[in-house]
């Protein structure tokens, strides 16, 4: 008896002396994170080397003002001002001195070096935490000099991944509808491009409408919508052999063709006797499968990322709104039940949101609801704006933007539009000409 | 003829007294709702820090009789009842009392009384400044005296502080501060449980000489990216907000303060 109370006492005792005083800390600031970029630094041989090749005078400042910009645009990064950076390149990425980081309110530091290494590009470069005075991560790559930019934005999602705990979306490309002339004679063209704007192609020529390309979520692959002798076509396209197939031709009207996640199976909606329905055509095997019967139209479908449901609009219930329902059509829920028309649903890579364009009272919107339809947030509002597309990593969304005419006609214009789920950060993606039905790629690295 | 008139003016009066009665119903003015106040209900501590009644009544009692002896310390009563108000003051017994005062020049109230007798020299003499440096001493070993006794009291709080932790406008000035500094990795999931607790050993000025992530193994497990990055940029933000607003007493109190770092809320939006 008396060993037992001897043991709760040593129980009790320390649980009293160790009595900590605990502070809940649930809040903080969105500010973007201070973040210093030194240019890449080089060596004189490897600058006169890349110079010839790639006519820029040096390639190490050339590929920190990548990052430096991506960092800036993904709106949770501040990179400062490199006229208060008091370290120079090639001394910082050796040692840097952290309390002259620390004096200019940096709290990471990107340093690295460029090196002409066997007619390659080798660079190398560091993560500096600067108030722990300590590397996070420190990587090297070889690539062909012409691979630059690319080098600048697999650099930005490593820091990005590092700093922010989910995978970056810089080294991707956006594929899209580029669009020429007036609006009664448009001319429409397949474009591909980086994230950035940079690197812009046009795939197709503009004799024949093009319409809703769509990236594969596992290949380099694009399924596009194609008016051939005024029937709709689907068409496949291989992004690096610029090889294209047909799939299939297709009755009435037929929208948006989309891959399911494994790339296997194409998921679209077209009118068949009068009726608007969801089939899937198998790639392999050409099998096309009818998933929805209902009188009503369906069309819009998005398979969410485990490939297990798909989510589509409807007018089943008088006006048109968004409905889930599993991969073989049973189990139809209707989710939004907000006011206005709701459409274009798409389902997030990382499955726990559906983007949609919400027509409310003449005005546009692009917004986000969860997976049952709660917490809907409407990000954007506009005249005229749809076709949401996402970012790989399912943090920003790409869409296209359309400007009212005047009483004349003119002053009519489609550009490309992004915006991240906090809905503060928007920004115009530059297109050489006006834009149309933006797809985001997957991460080109992975 | 006459009759329907009759008829016809009684049944536009009764319209018009009806009228007259039902209109100051229509011109009434809606009914005044006061508007609601919204009252928030915050739940402050179960136990209150301020000493058990009885126990602070006894240490204030303490008190007073200590500050009672100090007083009588500082005009000791006696002398003055030594003098005969009845006797003749003797031009020897004024120039003994102001030898008196000189030796006893902690009692100011006797100078002051007796300034006026007393030539300009010696009113110099009075306030030179050894003894104002003497006052000030006693001065300060009196308020050292009664912090001591006030610090008794103190001790009483701090045991209930110690139970209850930071009081309530403590631990906001706190979190306010750390709020500030802590930018939050906005890619991290919500709907995960990323609760990164932080142990620190600070200095009494508020700086940290230590700090220890208490689930420090989890950091390095694979798959825990995403609590790794949760815990680093806690850590930037003790690091950042140094020193930290702490209270100006009771050291031994928050000398070791655990932080836990809980984004959910922000995430969620």
């Amino acid at each position: 008896m008396k060993r037992i109370f001897i043991i709760i006492l040593f129980l009790i005792l320390p649980a009293k002396a160790f009595a900590l005083i605990e502070v809940d800390i649930t809040r903080g600031n969105l500010n973007p994170l201070p973040i210093a970029v030194s240019p890449l630094s080089i060596d004189e041989n490897s600058r006169q080397n890349f110079q010839k090749i790639l006519k820029k005078k040096n390639i190490g400042i050339e590929i920190s003002a990548v990052v430096e910009k991506n960092l800036k645009t993904s709106g949770l990064f501040n990179p400062l001002n490199k006229d208060a950076f008091l370290q120079e390149p090639d001394i910082a990425n050796l040692k840097p001195r952290f309390e002259d980081w620390n004096l200019i309110k940096a709290q990471a530091l990107i340093t690295g070096k460029v090196n002409f290494v066997d007619d390659k590009l080798r660079v190398e470069f560091r993560l500096w935490d600067v108030l722990a005075g300590k590397e996070m991560m420190a990587l090297a790559f070889t690539t062909v000099p012409n691979n630059w930019r690319r080098v600048g934005h697999i650099i930005t999602d490593k820091v990005y991944e590092r700093l922010t705990g989910e995978k970056g979306y810089f080294d991707t490309r956006i594929i899209y509808v580029a669009e020429e002339g007036p609006k009664t004679r448009r001319v429409k063209k397949l474009a591909i491009m980086d994230q950035d704007g940079e690197n812009n192609k046009f795939l197709t020529l503009g004799n024949e409408l093009v319409l809703t390309p769509r990236f594969n979520p596992t290949s380099q692959m694009v399924t596009y919508l194609s008016y051939f002798r005024n029937l709709p076509r689907v068409y496949l396209l291989d992004i690096e052999t610029g090889m294209q197939e047909v799939v299939g031709d297709f009755p009435g009207m037929t929208f948006a063709p989309r891959f399911s996640p494994d790339g296997k199976k194409i998921i679209m909606s077209f009118a068949k006797d009068g009726n608007s329905d969801i089939y899937t055509m198998d790639l392999e095997n050409r099998i096309v499968e009818k998933i929805t019967n209902h009188p009503s139209i369906d069309t819009s479908p998005s398979y969410s990322p485990d490939g297990k449901y798909i989510c589509f609009n409807s007018d089943r219930s008088g006006y048109q709104q968004i409905y889930i329902m599993k991969k073989d059509g049973s189990n139809v829920k209707r989710i939004s039940f907000g006011r206005g028309l709701y459409g274009t649903p798409v389902w997030s890579p990382r499955g726990d949101l559906i983007a949609f364009t919400k027509l409310h009272k003449g005005k546009f919107y692009i917004g986000v609801m969860r997976t049952d339809g709660s917490g809907e947030r409407l990000l954007t509002e506009n005249f005229y704006q749809e076709a949401p597309s996402w970012s790989p990593n399912g943090r920003v969304l790409i869409f296209y933007r359309e400007t009212k005419t005047n009483d004349k006609g003119e002053g009519f214009s489609a550009k490309l539009w992004s915006i991240d789920l906090t809905g503060y950060n928007e920004r115009l993606v530059t297109t050489p000409t006006d834009a149309s039905d933006p797809s985001w790629s997957s991460l080109l690295s992975n | 003829m006459n009759k329907s008139l009759l008829i016809s003016s009684v049944l536009h009066l009764i319209l018009i007294i009806i009228t007259a009665m039902s209109l100051p119903f229509l011109a009434k003015k809606p009914i005044d709702l006061p508007p609601i106040v919204s009252v928030e209900l915050i739940q402050i501590t179960d136990k209150t820090n301020i000493p058990f009644a009885p126990k602070a009544k006894k240490t204030i009692e303490k008190i007073k009789e200590k500050e009672k002896k100090l007083v009588s310390e500082q005009a000791p009563p006696k002398k003055v009842k030594k003098i005969k108000p009845d006797s003749v003051p003797m031009p020897e017994d004024k120039v003994k009392k102001v030898e008196k005062i000189k030796e006893d020049k902690q009692n100011p109230e006797k100078i002051d009384n007796e300034v006026k007798q007393v030539s300009e020299f010696e009113k110099k003499e009075l306030f030179d400044p050894n003894n104002i440096a003497a006052l000030i001493d006693k001065s300060k070993i009196e308020t050292s005296e009664t912090n001591k006794k006030t610090d008794k009291v103190t001790q009483d709080q701090q045991k209930n502080l110690e139970n209850t932790g930071l009081s309530l406008s403590e631990e906001d000035a706190l979190k306010a501060q750390i709020f500030g500094c802590w930018s939050i990795p906005l890619g991290l999931p919500y709907n995960e449980n990323l609760l990164v607790r932080i142990k620190l050993q600070l200095n009494p000025d508020g700086t940290v000489s230590q700090s220890e992530i208490l689930d420090h193994a989890r950091m390095n497990k694979p798959g825990q990216g995403f609590y790794k990055v949760l815990a680093e940029s806690a850590l930037r933000a003790v690091k950042l907000c140094q020193p930290l607003r702490v209270p100006t007493t009771g050291y031994e109190r928050w000398k070791e303060l655990q932080l836990n770092f809980d984004a959910r809320e922000m995430l969620e939006g």
